[in-house]
């Protein structure tokens, strides 16, 4: 079987200009369930999908509290987003600490996505295998950032992220016009749709996986569990009922994208869709063809094989 | 040859004289254990629109008039200023912190607002640690700016007691100046019914009083007014403001010390 | 030369406090002062812990500052490890004392008296010495006016040392009820006020029932 030999660290380019460990670590997102954000001009919100490893056994949990104006929702390894969570928190009292006021939520994910980077220039060092949705409010408003284990960080209206997660991203890209000026209310149930288009077929938003975040003008971080989402989830089937899925619903979103040239993004899909549809998807298009994409490949098809349940990702 | 093994390796006495054990009965390290050069008196008080601060120009050697152009209030970020009383050395210390702090806020984009209250903890915690280190910073501090639109004024010792109130004054002032600056405001809210002429009027007086009473206080200071014009904040900082209408007629009435005519 | 002396006499005036059966008493005054200078008139030095926990401090302000903030950021991280459970006051208590005794050998210069509901729903007053010693108590004051204070409330609230004039028993120690017990901490600083020149200006009270928090303001002497 052919190795790759440009993926042993994170400090060798591939001669095609790629840090594999680095993409790997981006595959660690995709494997976890999804996370989705929006903003208005006023709140964000943050929804997720939580998973149970064990049908008796607890959900991880996927939103953390930061402090009263910040908080995250993560998708992959959740031990990583504890560190990083502990980071933001230990920032968040030091700038109340000394400067008696709240963390901004750009300086907030700066740091870590700082740290994240270091990673990806230092040898014997891993990346972190999570991806986070920041959400926060501070003095210029609401914002909701995207960090990624390359170190990058990004402000969106509305981002989604974890397995499928291209399903609400193209919920939120056709629907993004009406966040700005949408209610609180809104804002909860346009999350919550997006969420559940990311689930595939034989799921539902149940009150025991799905967990709710709000933050905002005179809203302190709040997140939502269990009883306390069951209204929303009422509200979710009084305003629109889910679409029927299409059976490859996902390689034909893939499609529609057209610019999928990233590898791993078929990767994912073609995990998660074991469960439903058959993972036809894994062909890779010409650019992905090189000898040092080959390996990258396999490793998504190994991964095929395993009970999507005893994913260690979150 | 020395027979004891503890006597091996180290210097020899009938060479090097006697180990001078001395340093281990010392003092603990410390910088600043007295004041050198010495700013004296700052004063501020709040009016209804925003806070006026001032202090002299005088940096003492002891009882001498070492510098007489010395500016001892420092503008932070856009709208804030820090009055500073006490070693001068150390005054540029702080000045050099505020620099830094200005610099690595600038960083951020967008910048967060540094306010009045943002210093005011920040220079707080500066103060404290560095008494908790028994290497103080020797000043005493007043910072005026604005908290949500609102006057706010605070201040700061080299022990790191802070205290927020609507007339602050430090070292004499607080003896002199306070007594005429509680005439207006005497408790947080009094500043409502108090204008920035009253304010500034006031403010002139205590100086003018310092200068008469305090012997380390010159009648040239530097005065801030910081007011809110259509909700914007305005710092206005008047350099080498005099003492005017002195009157020392009253001098030649004290007796019993100093060059004495009769 | 003489040395740095790292503590000062700058404080707030006195506090006290109060438990009943069913609430908790905190006072304090809002007179801050360095030495016989006033330097505030308005400085509150009753502390929200959030939890329903208050604390006051007398002592040297800087320290009374700094302990409160440490102990602000442990009750946040108790919360984000512990799922945002509410902190119980004895276990508050425990952490202000952790705290107090971490600086054994440059202690902070404070007297802290902490309140709260126990678990079993009576008022709780905690009071610690500033090596961190802590007990929970009937009553307390601490600060300026202490002197004057604990004597007074030794007598109205405990009744130690009291003879029944019927039985010659020792008084039976009664549970005040709070109209009661307001009264006497107004009357307690009325006083203190009179006789201490580092205490007055305004009476500020924190009163802790199952209900919730419910604070009131009186004038003292201003002079």
């Amino acid at each position: 079987m052919f190795r790759n030999s440009y993926d042993n660290d994170t400090v060798t380019f591939s001669p095609t200009g790629r840090i594999f460990q680095v993409e790997y670590a981006l595959e660690a997102i995709k494997q976890g369930s999804a996370a989705v954000g929006i903003t208005s001009d006023t709140h964000v919100v943050l929804v997720a999908l939580k998973r149970n490893a064990e049908e008796l056994g607890s959900y991880q949990r996927k939103i953390t509290r930061i402090d009263d104006n910040m908080g995250l929702a993560l998708a992959g390894l959740a031990p990583d987003a504890r560190l990083l969570s502990n980071h933001l928190r230990s920032l968040s009292m030091r700038q109340q600490f000394l400067f008696d006021r709240p963390l901004a939520v750009n300086a907030a994910v700066a740091s870590i996505a700082d740290k994240a980077q270091s990673n990806t220039q230092q040898y014997g060092r891993r990346p972190y295998g999570v991806g986070l949705l920041v959400a926060g409010y501070d003095e210029k408003g609401p914002h909701l950032f995207e960090f990624l284990p390359s170190g990058s960080m990004l402000e969106y209206v509305g981002s989604a992220i974890g397995a499928r997660s291209q399903a609400a991203r193209t919920y939120l890209e056709r629907n993004f016009d009406s966040f700005e000026k949408c209610s609180l209310e809104q804002l909860i149930i346009h999350g919550l749709v997006a969420l559940r288009d990311t689930l595939p077929q034989d799921k539902e938003l149940t009150f025991q996986n799905t967990s709710i975040a709000v933050v905002g003008k005179d809203t302190k971080f709040t997140i939502l569990e269990d009883d306390a989402v069951v209204p929303w989830l009422d509200k979710l089937d009084s305003t629109s009922r889910r679409p029927q899925r299409r059976e490859t619903a996902n390689t034909n979103e893939n499609n529609e994208e057209g610019e999928t040239t990233d590898i791993t993004e078929d990767m994912v899909d073609n995990t998660e869709s074991t469960e439903s549809t058959n993972s036809t998807g894994s062909v890779t298009n010409a650019e992905n063809a090189e000898d040092d994409n080959a390996n990258a490949n396999s490793s998504a098809e190994g991964d095929n094989e395993t009970d999507p349940n005893d994913r260690m990702e979150d | 040859m020395q027979h004891t093994q503890e006597k091996w390796g180290r210097p020899r006495d009938d060479v090097y004289g006697p180990y001078d054990a001395s340093y281990l009965n010392s003092e603990p390290r410390t910088q600043t254990l007295q004041p050198t050069v010495t700013g004296t008196s700052v004063i501020g008080m709040k009016f209804n629109n925003g806070v006026v601060i001032a202090a002299d120009n005088l940096a003492s050697y002891g009882s001498l008039r070492r510098f007489i152009d010395q500016e001892r209030l420092i503008k932070v970020g856009s709208e804030t200023v820090v009055g500073v009383g006490g070693d001068v050395s150390d005054l540029q210390t702080i000045e050099e912190i505020m620099e830094g702090l200005e610099i690595s806020e600038s960083y951020d984009e967008p910048a967060q607002s540094l306010t009045a209250p943002n210093i005011h903890s920040y220079l707080q915690r500066i103060m404290y640690k560095r008494r908790s280190k028994l290497d103080p910073l020797w000043n005493a501090l007043v910072i005026g700016g604005f908290k949500n639109d609102e006057p706010y004024l605070a201040f700061i010792d080299l022990l790191g007691t802070t205290y927020t109130a609507p007339a602050v004054a430090s070292g004499f002032g607080s003896y002199l100046a306070i007594p005429i600056l509680r005439k207006l405001v005497d408790r947080e809210g009094d500043q409502q019914n108090v204008s920035k002429e009253q304010a500034v009027d006031a403010i002139k007086e205590a100086m003018k009083v310092l200068f008469y009473r305090d012997g380390r206080a010159l009648d040239k200071y530097s005065l801030a007014i910081l007011s809110k014009k259509d909700g914007k904040p305005d710092v206005e900082i008047l350099k080498d403001v005099r003492v005017e209408n002195q009157n020392w007629s009253m001098a030649k009435q004290i007796k019993g010390f100093g060059t004495q005519d009769e | 030369m003489s040395r740095f002396n790292p503590y000062g006499d700058s404080s707030g005036g006195s506090s006290l406090a109060i438990a009943g059966a069913d609430f908790a008493i905190l006072a304090g005054d809002t007179r801050h002062s360095t030495g016989f200078s006033i330097d505030s008139r308005d400085q509150s030095q009753i502390a929200d812990l959030g939890d329903g926990l208050f604390l006051t401090s007398n002592g040297f302000s800087a320290d009374a500052k700094q302990l409160v903030d440490d102990l602000r950021t442990q009750i946040k991280w108790y919360h984000h490890n512990n799922n945002d459970h509410k902190l119980s006051i004895s276990a508050a208590a425990r952490t202000t004392m952790m705290l107090l005794y971490g600086k054994r050998f440059f202690p902070y210069y404070v007297n802290p008296i902490m309140i709260g509901m126990a678990d079993d729903g009576t008022g709780a007053v905690y009071s610690f010495d500033p090596l961190g010693s802590y007990d929970r108590e009937p009553s307390r004051a601490a600060g300026h006016a202490s002197e004057l204070l604990m004597p007074f409330l030794d007598n109205q609230v405990t009744f130690a040392n009291q003879l029944d004039p019927q039985t010659g028993e020792p008084r039976k120690r009664l549970d005040l009820d709070l109209q009661t017990a307001v009264d006497l901490v107004k009357d307690a600083f009325t006083g203190a006020a009179e006789r201490q020149v580092q205490v007055g200006d305004t009476l500020e009270i924190v009163i802790l029932t199952k209900d919730g928090v419910d604070r009131q303001y009186y004038d003292l002497r201003r002079d």
